[in-house]
């Protein structure tokens, strides 16, 4: 699967260093930097899951940390999601910092007791004694004909729960820098990364950066209409919008939420009062999906500011096609966002 | 190629005292003190009165739901078997084992009275929460376990469940990555026959609960549950097995729910009187008692005085747990997140439901969702 192109993004991130540079590196590779930087700082950090020691990872992001950190530290587990999510929780509890590597996000629906019902409730039911300090990453999405069983998109899902977390990166930037968040936050975080990006390139600085939780970044700034999306689909709204500079002769504000949870509702907000138009992508199912709640909050917050009603562009209403074509038509692309915002602004 | 044996297995089954209140001398050697025999029946015949008393409560309104563990109390001298140090990952069967861990006895009515605070467990007292959920916490313990020897520490983890957990895919799991990790990791079946209406012979078609942990490598016997002396080797015995050979063990205690499986459940309704007539007369505390009067060690007189101070002791615990000022209706956002997201906040700070908080300028509205 060829990677995506890297598109121009404007940086919004006042104190975080550039984007542009020609330290290019993959988006796995970041996500590597990342934990590894911070099992440097902090020994209380491991990794856990299948095929991440010695195989060097499913999809290589963890390539070399077994022979860097040993077996202590990055460790290899049976074909037991809800095993290892369980254990990287007990280990938490009692003060390790656990990241828990799903091969991919599909399989943690055998763990969601676990990383649903334990994790993010244990503060609250120990009334405040007993953080969950973890991490559970992996690739998110329909990675490119895995199947309908092997495509979730699971933040529509999970992110319906109180207590928990949850960041999707767009870029190797994001990814590294929300990734070091992660792992230094106190409560449960769902770290969703998708297979289709992981070759992704592009420019990540060597300096430390932390990117925070709960703030959208503007990719694009136009007043014709607003773009809002998070993981993957980001980069195929920054496409639409370089369409619609050239065909249309409008400029569209993009944003990358980046979190679900927290989700940044005052960015869309503002930029909304400007453009009087919302189009959401999101890759999850359209009922009761991300789309859906943040168009709720627009209506609930901002109904008085809409030209138009807001659109949503998510996965068709079907489980996930195997057929490579279908799957193509399934999916948010570049095609059903511009004809959204054609609508929107027309 | 001719046939031939690659695996034999066998399960042991010990009991030291039996109903009778008869020890096996040579069983028994190197185990419990008198000592600590008439501490922990003093210890169990507190639980079984805190046990009645907690149901009483129930009834009269004063506390949501209670498990009873009555019958169950001997698996209070794993405590004993424990240092400090150790950990103890319960369901909500253990009162015994808990209290003498250290667990303050008002945190567990604080639980079932709907009080979030009854999970506070004090700093040093090394217990987890209850868990409800029938297995998770197994997965916890494991994973306890698995930072005791990260760390280097000389501690193991101990884990209680019932026969109804081993059903669960996470005992397995549990069980699994415990064996194959090594860790401290002790797990111990309390089999009290029933899964609320369930019986033992509708939750599994193995001829013990304890060989299901040979499959994965563990050490596996099964003991008389309801014999302390047992109790305390077993758990001894698999402490020192998880600390020398990073060996878990599987202890199956063959025991009896005498009451029922909650206050929300009515035994009589599905189970033999003449079955639970049978088991009250293997009680722990008959047959404990038995030992200590043999011995010489135990009295009416004593007996009597126990009675009193188990009175004054739940009275003052009760008094304690209804005595901690109610929470109110803003604490229930406190403990989402370890730091509250500004969302949660305006929540809290405006209407208490998200769309209706969204303005705080709402005041009328507020006003009147709060019954001003």
């Amino acid at each position: 699967m060829p990677a995506t192109e890297e598109k121009t993004r404007t940086n919004t991130d006042a104190d975080l260093p550039s984007r542009e540079g020609d330290r290019v590196i993959q988006f796995r590779e970041a996500l590597r930097e990342a934990m590894t930087e911070e099992m440097h700082r902090d020994k209380r950090i491991f990794l856990m899951g299948e095929e991440v020691a010695e195989y060097q990872g499913a999809y290589k992001v963890s390539q070399g940390m077994l022979d860097e950190f040993g077996p202590k530290r990055i460790i290899d587990t049976p074909i037991s999601e809800n095993g290892f999510a369980g254990l990287g929780i007990g280990a938490a509890m009692y003060g390790l910092r656990p990241i828990i590597e799903f091969m991919s996000w599909s399989f943690s629906l055998v763990a969601a007791d676990q990383i649903l019902n334990n994790a993010p409730k244990m503060l609250y039911m120990s009334g405040g004694q007993w953080g969950c300090p973890i991490v559970f990453r992996g690739n998110n999405g329909a990675g490119g004909q895995l199947g309908s069983t092997h495509s979730w998109c699971v933040e529509a899902l999970y992110s319906n729960v109180p207590g928990l977390k949850i960041a999707i990166p767009s870029c190797p930037y994001d990814a590294k820098g929300l990734l070091k968040t992660a792992i230094r936050d106190d409560d449960p975080v769902f770290f969703l990364e998708s297979e289709r990006m992981l070759g992704d390139k592009a420019h990540v600085p060597e300096e430390e950066y932390l990117v925070p939780f709960g703030k959208a970044a503007r990719l694009r700034e136009g007043d014709a209409c607003t773009l809002v999306s998070f993981g993957r689909p980001v980069n195929f709204c920054l496409e639409a919008a370089d369409t619609l500079r050239e065909e249309d002769g409008i400029e569209v504000d993009v944003l990358d939420m980046r979190t679900i949870r927290p989700l940044d509702t005052a960015a869309i907000i503002e930029s909304l009062k400007r453009t009087n138009r919302i189009v959401v992508v999101d890759q999850s199912w359209p009922f009761a999906s991300v789309a859906t709640e943040v168009i709720t909050q627009v209506c609930e917050k901002a109904f008085d500011w809409l030209d138009h009603p807001p659109i949503r562009v998510n996965a068709d209403d079907v489980p996930t096609p195997y057929s490579k074509p279908l799957e193509q038509a399934y999916l948010p692309h570049v095609g059903k966002i511009l004809e959204a915002v054609r609508r929107a602004v027309g | 190629m001719p046939t031939k044996v690659i695996y034999n297995a066998k399960i042991n089954q010990i009991q030291i005292l039996d109903e009778n209140g008869k020890l096996d001398e040579k069983l028994a050697r190197g185990g419990l003190k008198d000592a600590q025999v008439l501490k922990l029946y003093e210890h169990m015949s507190i639980c079984r009165h805190y046990d009645e008393v907690a149901f009483k409560l129930q009834r009269s309104g004063r506390m949501g739901t209670y498990p009873q563990n009555m019958g169950q109390e001997a698996i209070g001298a794993v405590a004993l078997a424990a240092i400090r140090a150790d950990w103890m990952v319960p369901c909500y069967r253990e009162n015994a084992a808990l209290f003498l861990h250290g667990l303050p006895m008002e945190k567990i009515l604080l639980h079932w009275m709907g009080d979030e605070r009854g999970n506070q467990i004090p700093e040093g007292v090394n217990i987890t929460p209850i868990s409800i959920p029938i297995g998770t916490h197994m997965l916890h313990a494991a994973g306890i376990a698995w930072a005791l020897k990260l760390r280097k520490e000389d501690a193991v983890a101990f884990t209680f469940f019932g026969d109804g957990a081993t059903s669960e895919g996470d005992f397995h799991e549990a069980m699994n990555f415990a064996c194959t990790l090594k860790l401290p990791c002790v797990f111990i079946c309390q089999n009290n026959q029933w899964a609320i209406s369930v019986p033992r012979s509708k939750q599994t078609a193995s001829e013990t609960f304890a060989q299901k942990g040979l499959a994965y490598g563990a050490e596996c016997l099964q003991i008389d549950g309801n014999d302390v002396f047992a109790v305390y080797k077993a758990a001894k015995d698999a402490r020192a097995r998880a600390l020398k050979d990073g060996k878990p063990t599987l202890i199956e205690a063959y025991t009896y729910r005498l009451g029922d499986h909650t206050t929300a459940d009515d035994a009589r309704r599905y189970r033999d009187a003449k079955e639970l007539e049978m088991w009250r007369l293997r009680d722990p505390l008959i047959r404990t008692r038995k030992y200590l009067e043999a011995k010489d060690l135990w009295s009416d007189d004593k007996q009597k005085t126990l009675e009193a101070k188990a009175k004054e002791i739940v009275t003052k615990v009760v008094k304690n747990a209804e005595g901690i000022e109610k929470p109110t209706n803003d604490d229930i956002f406190d403990h989402t997140f370890a730091e509250l997201p500004e969302e949660i906040i305006r929540q809290r700070d405006t209407m208490h439901t998200h769309s209706l908080g969204q303005r705080p300028e709402q005041e009328t509205l507020r006003a009147s969702a709060r019954g001003v």
